[in-house]
């Protein structure tokens, strides 16, 4: 059974038509990435379902529930899911192990508050006031919280933004164990390489509409794409688009008789292919 | 699986974490519990008058101080920091849990009627210590008292979440919510005596309960012998009640409808 499922979902403000049509189907266990750029309609889709706001056609089922519902059935569908946003800058006058403590009363069947500190590397700063927090820290609280009911689901939006790479690397890790313990997730990122090295699933929604949903290796035929060779004859850079680039480089190392200058054999990136598909629908 | 807790208990567990994060303000504690303290200090030195035989101005003032002190501490503390919670993500955050609106509202309730009885006493201890504060011996006004501060404080409550919608953001919210207090405070008699203001003030302050929980808070500390100087001769207790007892209701009705979590 899909733990996500939209149909036909549609959304807009006054005469911007922010979500204009989207189907999605999200696995449980999977970890689905959703990109686009600023204004594509990624966080008006997220939001409704995540419940925070009203669409205005379609149908959206997450666990099996209408997020739109309100009252006793909304609690019991919050207590399974989880929900880091994007940005919180709470007063901070509590301790970071308080602020844990005090929201996993929320929940029915919380997760150990000592062990979830530990997951998210804040075991030596339990004591300190939130606002004391460095950036990267704070965001490893809100993971925190985000998962201290033991979520089937969690919503993490842009996780690591304004982290340094070896906090994202960390960050990486903890996202990963959480899916191998069972939580689908949902996340929103601008980093494609985030979204390629965490997700199982990317779709690319721009201007309202998917344009495609696959596995990232896949994305826009990025699997069976042409190569690129780039070496250096003489004093010019030239290279080539090429199916068969061992062939290629094979040719020009009898040509050079060995070695070839600056050498270098690409694929088009996760972000080129991202870049060209966003690109490519003006209007 | 264990069952999702009460919105009861939820709210209490969000009353003590209001507390706990009020206390550690500082700067809005000793604005919020001394204020009053400091206005008596300055008001009781400037007029040494007596309004009535055996009324001093500190007792009418007194009155009045703690009848706005339950619409500054609840009224205007809520409709300024709860936009800044809404600035900050603060709230948003809370709806994305199984928390319940209800629970957030009794924390906050019980954070104001707390710092409420913090703020009474002190005030009433000052008043007592310094500015010759007599305090009402029969149990009656003692009753009275109760349930003035226990309806004054859900009522300015509810009214402060419910009008927390109104400021667009919490910088602004200041500069939205203050001037209406100030001008409730000089309409109402808290700073001058109420049958000396012009009747079309006296008349516009009895549409708000301001003016109500003042009249009601010198029934407890003016002598009963004062009543007859009130606009109704009277102190006009059970008007007091159902003019409060339909603020909260009001209160309570646009808090659960219209309360907003997120800043669009």
């Amino acid at each position: 059974m899909s733990l996500i499922e939209v149909k036909g979902l549609k959304k807009s403000y006054g005469d911007v038509h922010a979500v204009r049509g989207v189907d999605l189907e999200i696995a449980q266990g999977e970890i689905f990435s959703l990109l686009g750029p600023n204004g594509a309609g990624k966080t008006t889709t997220v939001e409704i379902l995540e419940g925070f706001r009203h669409r205005d056609a379609g149908s959206v089922s997450v666990l099996g529930f209408d997020p739109q519902t309100r009252g006793r059935e909304s609690r019991i569908w919050r207590d399974r899911i989880g929900i880091v946003l994007q940005s919180s800058l709470d007063a901070g006058d509590l301790t970071v192990i308080e602020t844990i403590n005090h929201f996993s009363g929320y929940y029915s069947n919380p997760r150990n508050v000592d062990e979830v500190i530990h997951s998210v590397g804040l075991k030596e700063k339990e004591g300190a006031l939130i606002r004391n927090l460095s950036g990267g820290q704070r965001r490893r609280l809100d993971v925190a919280l985000g998962i201290i009911g033991s979520p089937e689901l969690l919503f993490l939006d842009e996780p690591t933004t304004g982290f340094d790479p070896e906090a994202r690397r960390a960050f990486w890790a903890l996202i990963q164990q959480l899916r191998s313990d069972g939580t689908s997730i949902l996340l929103t990122t601008h980093y494609l390489d985030e979204a390629e090295a965490l997700a199982d699933r990317v779709a690319v929604i721009n201007k309202g509409v998917i344009m495609e949903v696959s596995t990232p290796a896949d994305l826009g035929g990025r699997a069976t794409s042409q190569a690129t060779v780039q070496w250096r004859d003489g004093a010019e850079t030239k290279s080539e688009k090429t199916d068969n680039p061992t062939t290629v480089v094979s040719a020009l190392s009898t040509r050079f008789n060995g070695e070839i200058p600056e050498l270098v054999v690409t694929r088009p990136s996760l972000e080129d292919i991202y870049l060209e598909m966003i690109g490519g629908v003006d209007e | 699986m264990n069952k999702i807790p009460s919105a009861l208990q939820l709210g209490i567990r969000r009353g003590g974490l209001e507390i706990r994060q009020f206390a550690r303000q500082r700067e809005s504690v000793v604005f919020t519990l001394l204020f009053p303290v400091i206005l008596l200090a300055i008001f009781g030195s400037v007029f040494q008058n007596t309004i009535a035989p055996g009324v001093t101005f500190s007792q009418y003032f007194v009155a009045g101080m703690i009848a706005s002190g339950l619409i500054n501490t609840g009224f205007q503390a809520l409709a300024i920091t709860i936009p800044m919670e809404r600035d900050v993500g603060a709230l948003k955050r809370l709806r994305g849990t199984p928390m319940p609106a209800s629970s957030y509202f009794i924390g906050k309730a019980i954070l104001i009627f707390v710092s409420m009885v913090i703020q009474i006493l002190l005030l009433l201890g000052f008043g007592v210590a310094f500015f010759g504060l007599e305090m009402p011996t029969e149990s009656s006004k003692w009753l009275t008292f109760a349930w003035l501060v226990l309806l004054g404080s859900a009522c300015s409550t509810a009214l402060g979440i419910a009008f927390s919608v109104v400021p667009k953001s919490g910088r602004g919210a200041s500069a939205v919510v203050s001037p209406i207090v100030i001008i409730l405070q000089f309409f109402s008699g808290v700073f001058f005596v109420f049958t000396q203001l012009p009747p079309w003030m006296q008349q516009v302050a009895a549409i708000f309960p301001l003016k109500w929980l003042t009249q009601g808070m010198r029934s407890v500390f003016l002598p009963e012998s004062f009543a007859s100087q009130e606009v109704a001769q009277s102190w006009e207790l059970q008007t007091t009640f159902v003019v409060l007892m339909i603020w909260l209701a009001i209160g309570i009705f646009f808090s659960v409808r219209k309360f907003k979590w997120d800043r669009d």
